[in-house]
């Protein structure tokens, strides 16, 4: 039965349960949603990562937004949302309130000196992954060369611009220029 | 008004960030550094601390810096605004704009923001990385080798190296945070 109760504490097992973030998540969702439960086909829960892809936000929350729709409605999604983010939210806010004390102890600022060097690894290796992923034809080496030349160039001389005028700039420079790709190729679509 | 300066900030980082927990990095980063909320450094022991919780890293920044800078009310400010986008537009789409993913325009805009976002977290490690091995954050700054921290990043890229080459899969990222906690330990000071 397809009961709101089940599809709250679902959500809060996955939020409570999963490490390393959005694509970690993806496949714990799979297995309980269309694997165990069958509230979804495999076709729908392939259609939701392509939206969750090409969305703004955590993953996690488009897809537990998405799912909730889809079994209860507004209701669902909003019971679905507020339980995927409610074990990070409790844990989190716990770990705050005791940081700075728990910073404060010698040996624990030693080892955050030595975490901060893996931090900065570990998002250098996403960003490798990303690279990667990313289809390399002339006009994405283009902006990907511009965007990172002109990010470190503003952060070294200390110029203030936002990253987000980037990404929306480079948005519209796609829609124009996959828009008139689709000209040329007399295309459809 | 910190819990509408809060909500304002973080909205924006929802609404604007593709590709998932680490590609929101340069845009958290950004914000915080800019409003002063947290130095560099206590934003690296914070996404290690994101990276050993369960949850979206999202909501796991959202709820830490919430906290630090307004109590319950701020986490939940914070926490509330870079969750509402992401679940006001996978609604939309759910139940209103069904195929919005698949026109044209608007795949060429996703397209467009691709490189972008790989740009950004790329050049974040760069600037992350000349701030935590050189001591070197905008020009004028004197350069301070640390070498420790190029020591243990070095041995790093070894490691996970030689661990995907030796078993075939990804080392996981709480392992090297552990390793380079006890590192920090013993070595840096």
């Amino acid at each position: 039965m397809k009961s709101k109760l089940t599809l709250f504490l679902t959500f809060l097992k996955i939020g409570a349960f999963t490490f390393g973030g959005g694509y970690a998540m993806i496949a714990l969702i799979r297995g309980e949603f269309v694997d165990k439960k069958k509230w979804i086909g495999n076709d729908e829960f392939t259609e939701m990562i392509a939206i969750a892809e090409s969305t703004p936000g955590p993953m996690a929350i488009n897809s537990a937004t998405y799912i909730g729709y889809k079994i209860a409605g507004f209701f669902g999604a909003l019971l679905a949302t507020l339980a995927v983010s409610m074990p990070a939210f409790t844990f989190i806010f716990i770990i705050s309130l005791f940081y700075e004390k728990f910073k404060a102890i010698a040996w624990v600022s030693r080892a955050f000196a030595g975490i901060q060097v893996c931090v900065v690894y570990l998002i250098l290796s996403a960003g490798v992954r990303m690279l990667g992923e990313l289809r390399k034809n002339a006009f994405n080496i283009a902006l990907l060369a511009i965007v990172l030349v002109l990010f470190v160039a503003f952060s070294v001389f200390d110029i203030s611009f936002s990253s987000v005028f980037f990404i929306l700039i480079c948005g519209v420079l796609g829609l124009v220029y996959y828009g008139t790709d689709l000209i040329k190729k007399g295309g459809r679509g | 008004m910190i819990y509408l300066r809060l909500f304002l900030e973080f909205l924006e980082i929802g609404a604007v960030s593709f590709g998932g927990g680490y590609g929101m990095i340069s845009l958290i980063r950004e914000v915080v550094l800019e409003n002063g909320w947290l130095t560099e450094e206590e934003l690296l022991d914070f996404i290690a601390v994101a990276e050993s919780t369960p949850g979206p890293i999202a909501v796991n920044i959202a709820t830490f810096i919430g906290s630090s800078q307004g109590g319950i009310l701020g986490s939940a400010a914070a926490t509330f605004g870079v969750v509402l986008p992401a679940f006001v537009i996978i609604l939309l789409i759910a139940a209103v704009l069904k195929n919005v993913h698949k026109y044209r325009p608007v795949q060429g805009f996703i397209e467009g923001i691709k490189p972008a976002v790989v740009a950004l977290i790329t050049g974040t490690t760069i600037v992350m990385g000349l701030s935590a091995f050189l001591g070197f954050d905008c020009v004028g700054d004197a350069i301070a080798v640390n070498v420790k921290a190029i020591a243990l990043f070095a041995v790093l890229v070894v490691l996970s190296t030689v661990f995907k080459k030796v078993t075939g899969k990804n080392i996981s990222p709480i392992a090297m945070i552990v390793f380079s906690g006890v590192i920090g330990v013993i070595f840096m000071g």
